[in-house]
This record gives structure tokens, sequence and C-alpha cells, in this order.
């Protein structure tokens, strides 16, 4: 893969667009690389603890229990109690379903905003494409989280609120990577013979153009991912996010943050949790996107910002 | 030539400082109850002199419609009037500027440290292409992209300041006052910036080198016989550095991002902090000016890298 040789210039152009077939024989591929298989365990196990919640912990999630105040991990509380006496370990399962529960919504919310503006503006072409392309290069002048931060602020912390401040940044992702999709397929002989043939622009673009940039979506996708829970974590952390009673891990860390010296596994173990998902995605991510256009590798490591 | 190119680049810059002023400007209309009062940070039921109210009133240009109060804002934002910060009770831009010092320090020495750690790196990655040390520099990079900052922040103040002690966890002092205590007080900071931007040029740095090493001009400079330490170190490298350049540059935005946080971890007195302080106080005059500060920055620096590339680059012409 390393051998193909990309001239500098061209690192930040949109990715290439593959056909179906390649799609297919991506995650053919991908299944073959060990992140992937490690980056989709470490997926399923998260997604399977957060459906099924805390219910499977002994011990209650917000009830004190001054007897336990504070202790290091042991046999009974395998990563700790806090300070006053809640178990570590129930609280991070509890934390993983916030997490899910944001970034699944942003990342929705921002390809239902992004994907029918580029759409529009690949197939409508002229003004309209012009105009979304100036608004979408504007949003991605603003630093994300900076953006995402002053949204919560304003508009008071909610999990649909954080869903759109998170999703807001990533529209532009989304719109650009469509649009470029429709734009190099519009003019393929099989979209015209598919118009030819009498389908409506909706049909076509997605029974024919969706298809063919599934591989890049997947990228972005897993991406946002790891960025929405990031920046979800971010927001706790800066006393922005979601208040009891839902637990961020964001908010275990800020909390815990003041007992560093006499409680160090307060901070550590939720910033592992925390770690361990993104890295998740990110493995995920790289095998995917290492089966395609070598040039969209250097794309990846635009996110977060 | 040159001078062209400059003109046009910032007359393409008026519709993205239009789109970035529009999303600003009707940001803060999201916030619910009266927006006077909000934009005097009065919201929990706190009273506020007539004449301070009506000040603000005017300010705004509420009896104005919307496009007339957005040219009247756009107009004092230009001219470099942001308000006045209801805490401070003077000009924010002032606030702003002052605080931006330390920020500065911050942005300047973490990308320094970065492209420091990450050139050689991922130079090193690219030659020893799958092998141990190509392996554990990814996994540098991976890690760095994988742990939030906040923690990474966190975890360094837990090894360095609580359990070694060799660090202050938390302040800053003014480089001219104590220039040693200075130091002290942002290595971490800046040390957790440096770390996050890194991973991020290592892996450009990495990737693009593996790229040029297959160009043909590097077949015919071996061929011309030179070492292979001069063809990678001098050759390769010197071209590389294009793309490196252009990443640090493109990083300007996630850095904002970045120092907010680091900022708030180590309580460091800069922009991010102010940021988050605003937000607290409520005082969104600021609030607002830090967001359209921040953009500008943005935009800016942008604009820079794109002229210096120029100057950089002979090759490239644009049209």
């Amino acid at each position: 893969m390393e051998a193909h040789s990309t001239n500098a210039a061209t690192v930040f152009e949109p990715p290439a667009v593959q056909s179906p077939r390649i799609s297919r024989s991506i995650v053919a591929f991908a299944a073959r690389d060990r992140r992937f298989i490690v980056g989709v365990i470490l997926l399923v196990l998260y997604i399977f603890i957060s459906l099924i919640g805390s219910s499977i912990s002994p011990y209650d999630l917000n009830a004190p229990n001054l007897d336990v105040r504070m202790q290091a991990p042991s046999s009974a509380h395998w990563l700790g109690t806090d300070r006053i006496g809640r178990d570590v370990l129930t609280r991070i399962i509890a934390g993983s379903q916030v997490s899910l529960q944001v970034a699944v919504g942003a990342v929705v919310m921002a390809l239902i905003l992004g994907a029918p503006l580029g759409a529009l503006g690949g197939y409508i072409g002229g003004t309209f494409d012009a105009l979304v392309q100036r608004v979408m290069e504007g949003i991605m002048a603003f630093p994300s989280l900076v953006l995402a931060l002053a949204l919560v602020a304003l508009a008071g912390p909610s999990v649909v609120a954080l869903w759109f401040a998170i999703a807001f940044s990533s529209v532009p992702r989304y719109a650009r990577l469509i649009r470029s999709g429709v734009l190099t397929q519009k003019e393929r002989e099989y979209v015209d013979a598919a118009r030819a043939m009498g389908q409506s622009p909706l049909r076509i673009l997605f029974r024919q153009i969706l298809p063919n940039i599934m591989a890049p979506i997947a990228v972005q996708l897993t991406q946002d991912f790891a960025r929405a829970i990031t920046v979800e974590a971010s927001l706790s952390y800066l006393g922005l996010g979601l208040s009891v009673p839902y637990i961020s891990w964001g908010t275990m860390i800020r909390d815990a943050q003041d007992f560093l010296e006499l409680a160090p596994w307060l901070a550590i173990f939720p910033g592992l949790a925390l770690a361990g998902v993104i890295l998740a995605f990110t493995f995920v991510g790289d095998a995917l996107r290492d089966q395609m256009d070598p040039r969209l590798r250097a794309s990846l490591t635009r996110r977060l910002a | 030539m040159l001078m062209r190119y400059t003109t046009m680049r910032i007359v393409q810059l008026i519709p993205l400082i239009l789109v970035v002023t529009i999303v600003v400007f009707f940001v803060m209309m999201i916030v619910p109850g009266d927006p006077v009062m909000v934009m005097l940070g009065a919201v929990d039921g706190a009273q506020v002199s007539r004449e301070v109210y009506d000040a603000m009133r005017l300010r705004l240009g509420l009896d104005q419609p919307l496009i007339v109060q957005y040219l009247h804002w756009l107009s004092n934002v230009l001219q470099g009037d942001l308000g006045t910060s209801i805490t401070y009770r003077t000009s924010a831009l002032e606030v702003i500027l002052l605080r931006m010092v330390p920020t500065a320090y911050l942005m300047v020495g973490g990308l320094i440290l970065a492209v420091i750690i990450a050139v050689p790196g991922g130079v090193l990655a690219a030659i020893h292409n799958k092998t141990k040390w190509d392996h554990l520099l990814t996994g540098f990079v991976v890690l760095g992209i994988s742990v939030p900052t906040f923690w990474l922040a966190l975890v360094a103040v837990l090894i360095f300041a609580v359990y070694l002690g060799w660090l202050p966890a938390i302040g800053y002092t003014r480089p001219q006052e104590d220039f040693l205590d200075f130091l002290k007080h942002i290595a971490l900071p800046m040390s957790v910036v440096a770390l996050n931007i890194a991973a991020t040029v290592l892996r450009f740095q990495r990737q693009d080198f593996l790229e040029q090493m297959n160009q043909d001009y590097v077949r015919t400079a071996r061929a011309k016989g030179l070492t292979e330490t001069v063809v990678l170190w001098k050759h390769v490298l010197r071209n590389s550095l294009m793309t490196t350049f252009t990443v640090v540059g493109l990083q300007m935005a996630y850095l904002s991002g970045l120092i907010t946080i680091v900022e708030s971890v180590f309580n460091y007195p800069g922009i991010g902090y102010l940021l988050l302080n605003s937000i607290r106080t409520r005082d969104f005059i600021v609030v607002q000016g830090v967001v359209l500060f921040m953009v500008f920055l943005v935009i800016i620096v942008n604009l820079l890298v794109d002229i210096l590339y120029t100057v950089l680059d002979p090759r490239i012409r644009y049209s």
C-alpha cells in the first residue's frame, strides 16, 4: 500500500470513489487486519455493556455508602469506590450509556443535516452549490470544541443540545464527502443510463450513487463517533455537559481531580474506559482507511479539530 | 505575482468572514430569555439599572430589523469593538488581548515542541517502515489521538506534580518576573499540547515521507551516488517538510480547542481559561468576543500558510 506515490499537494483532495465491489472487498480485507478485529471486539463489548447497563452490578448506582468511602480497588469493588462510597465500576458502566447516546445522536444528526446539503449542492450546482460551499467553509473555520462549548453554554445542557452542538461542526464533512461523490458519479455512464430509464434523481442518489461512496462515509463515521465521544467527555469535564441524573465519564473525571493524590483510581479508570472506546473507533477507522485510496489516509488526521 | 495572489486570497476571505460572523451573530440569538439581559449577563433575575439596560438595547439595536442589527454589529466588530465586558467593565478586546499573551507562549511553544518531536519521529518511522521503530512510533500516534487531552493532562499532573513533585500542578508566572518559574509552570501544559499535536503531525510526516521516497528524484539522487543519509535527510525531508508545514497550519482550529481544555486543567490564565470563566459568569460579550477572536486567528493563520506556501514552493503558481 505504501508504494503509491502521491503528490504532496493532492493530499487534501476529497477521497477517490470506489465501486460497490471494491467497497465490499474493503471490509473483507479489513477483517484480516488485527486492528480491525481488536477494534470491533472492543466496540461490541462497549455497545453490549451500555445496552445491558449497570443492572448487572450488585451495587446501587447513586446511593451513598459511607462505610466504604474512597476505597482502593479490591475484590468487592473491582475499580474502587468514590468519595461517598459508590462503586466506580457500576458508574463507569452507566457512563457508557450517556457517551453512546450522545455520540449516536450527534453522528446521525450530522449525517442528516450534511448529506442532503451535499447531495443537492452537487446535483443542482450553480449558485446554490456555491452558497452551500461558502457556508460549509465558514463552519469549518470554527474550532469545533469551542463552538460546541459556546452552543451548549448558551442553550443549556440537554441531550438534544449536545447532539446539535457536537454535530454542527461535522456537517461540512458529510456535505463535502457526498457532494464530491455526486459530482464524480453524476457524469458516469451508469447514471446516464439510469436517468435515461426514467429513474428519479432521488432514486439514482440512493440506488446508484450512495452505494459507491459508502466506504469513505464509513471511515468518516468511525472518526466522527470517536470525536463525538471525546467532545461529550470534554464538555462534561469542563462542567458544561449533562448533569445529574446523567452519569458521564467526563464528569466522573472532573469530580475525581480534587482527590488525585488520595484516590487516583477515581480519575484513572473512567479515563481508561474513554481511551479504550476512542481507540476502538480509531482502529476500525484506520483499518478501513488503509484498504482505500492511500490519499484518503491523510484526511483522517483532520478529525477532532 | 505574490502581491496579486495575496490580494486575491484576501478578497476571497470576504464571504468566509460574512459566514463566520453571521454564525456567531445568530448563535447568540438561541439563548432563551431577554437578549438584553442575557448580553448583560443578568440571567438569574439579577437587577440591572435602567441606564445599562437601555445602553445595551441601543447597542444591540433591537428595535431595528435583523439585517440592520447584524450590519451594525459587524461594523463594530470589524473596527475592533467587541463590546464591553460585564465582569471586567472594560473593552472585551482589551481583556482578550491581555490573556492572549500567555496563550501565545503556550501555542507557539507547543507547536515548536510538537515539530521537534514529530518530524524526526515521522522520518524514522518511514525509513524503518514496518519494523519495531515504526510500530513504536505508530503506537504513539494512535495513543496520542485516542487519549483525551484533559485526562492526559491530569495523568501528567499526577505523575510530575503529585508523585514526583518536580513541577507545579497549576498556575502561571510571567516570564519577565521569574523566567525559571515561568518555564516550570508552562512545562506541563506545553508538553500536553505538544504531544497532542505531535501525534497528528507525525502521522502525516511518516505518510508523506513514505510517498516521497518513491518519487523519481530520489532514484535520480541515489543513481548519482549520493549517500543514503544525504538523499533521505536532505532531499526527501526538504520536500516532505512542505506537507508538515501545511499540516501544522491546519491544526490551528484544533489547537484553539486544545488550549481551552489544557488551560482549564492547569488554571493557566489564557484566552481558553477566559472563555470558560466567562461562560461561568455569563459574560456573553466576552464569550462572543473570544469565539470571534479564535475564528479570526484560524482564518489569518491559514491565510499566512497559503501565502508562505507559494513563497517556499516556486512550482506553485495559483491562477
